[in-house]
């Protein structure tokens, strides 16, 4: 198991949400390396180190959480640039979101996605799987190297 | 395993120890009810196949998670990940490279191939446990895979 934990990119637009995600990240200590983007526009601002994103320091995240429902670019849109892009193609991504569309599955898998998790209602149920699921995308999955970057 | 279609997990490893310590991991966790042993990487594609001794088995009832080794007799995890990610009709089931190589070519390789998820088997006991326990809860409890 890796000691040292990279940076866990959340996209997400609803602020209660975003919350509740890093109240359950923060059980594992995996809050501190949680950044948060509002948008599809902003997370591919992160991601290809643009915009307020220049001086970030190079590399990709160990995951990007992805919501799908979001202003300016969705995050299916968000999954196409992505996998479309030499230097980001091989990023984890994990969609979390409230659709359990057949449809946002179905394109999301064919596009290439990581790993599709629907937001429980309930929530405790909520917690529960965003701890799960930061524990092993943060922790237990080896991330890519994090090979050239911009 | 009587009901091939009631599969959730494949583990396709050769080394019997390794698949025998998952499987603890699995039952401690009561993830082990509806699992299947692929011992090389040409049983693994008979059995995403339908083929073989998996004739039985509907292609429209895919597992939800397969763990695949890296070294494997026969066929090769990277050419069974490969095959299977290349088929419509597969490529949608999670597959995850679970083996004891860190090395950068073959993490790069899996990625390549559209793996899911990479983990490196711990060499201490109890991180093993513990990372084929989340491994498992995860992508059994989680995860939503595509019917």
């Amino acid at each position: 198991m890796k000691t040292e934990i990279r940076t866990i990119l959340l996209a997400e637009d609803n602020p209660r949400d975003v919350e509740l995600t890093l109240e359950a990240l923060s059980d594992h200590n995996l809050a501190n390396n949680v950044i948060v983007v509002r948008d599809g526009v902003e997370t591919m601002e992160y991601l290809r180190r643009e915009g307020k994103y220049k001086q970030r320091k190079t590399g990709n995240p160990a995951v990007l959480l992805l919501d799908i429902k979001m202003p300016r670019m969705d995050g299916i849109e968000v999954l196409r640039a992505i996998r479309s892009d030499k230097l980001l193609k091989m990023l984890p991504v994990v969609m979390l979101t409230s659709s359990r569309e057949e449809q946002d599955l179905i394109k999301s898998y064919e596009l290439g996605v990581n790993a599709y998790v629907v937001k429980p209602v309930d929530f405790k149920a909520f917690i529960e799987a965003v701890k799960q699921l930061g524990v092993f995308w943060a922790v237990i999955n080896e991330a890519p190297p994090l090979g050239n970057n911009r | 395993m009587d009901d091939l279609n009631a599969v959730e997990i494949l583990i396709v490893e050769d080394n019997p120890r390794d698949a025998e310590l998952t499987m603890r991991a699995l039952r401690k966790n009561n993830l082990a009810n509806n699992v299947i042993i692929a011992e090389d990487g040409a049983e693994a594609l008979d059995f995403f196949f339908c083929r073989g001794k998996y004739k039985k088995r509907s292609i429209a009832n895919p597992p939800k998670v397969v763990l695949l080794d890296l070294k494997l007799p026969k066929v090769s995890g990277l050419e069974v990940l490969k095959i299977v990610k290349e088929d419509k009709r597969t490529s949608h089931i999670p597959i995850v490279i679970v083996t004891s190589s860190r090395q950068e070519p073959d993490i790069n390789e899996a990625y390549a191939l559209g793996v899911n998820s990479y983990v490196v088997k711990p060499v201490d006991f109890d991180q093993f446990i513990n990372a084929m326990s989340s491994l498992g809860l995860y992508w059994l409890l989680v995860n939503e895979p595509l019917k």
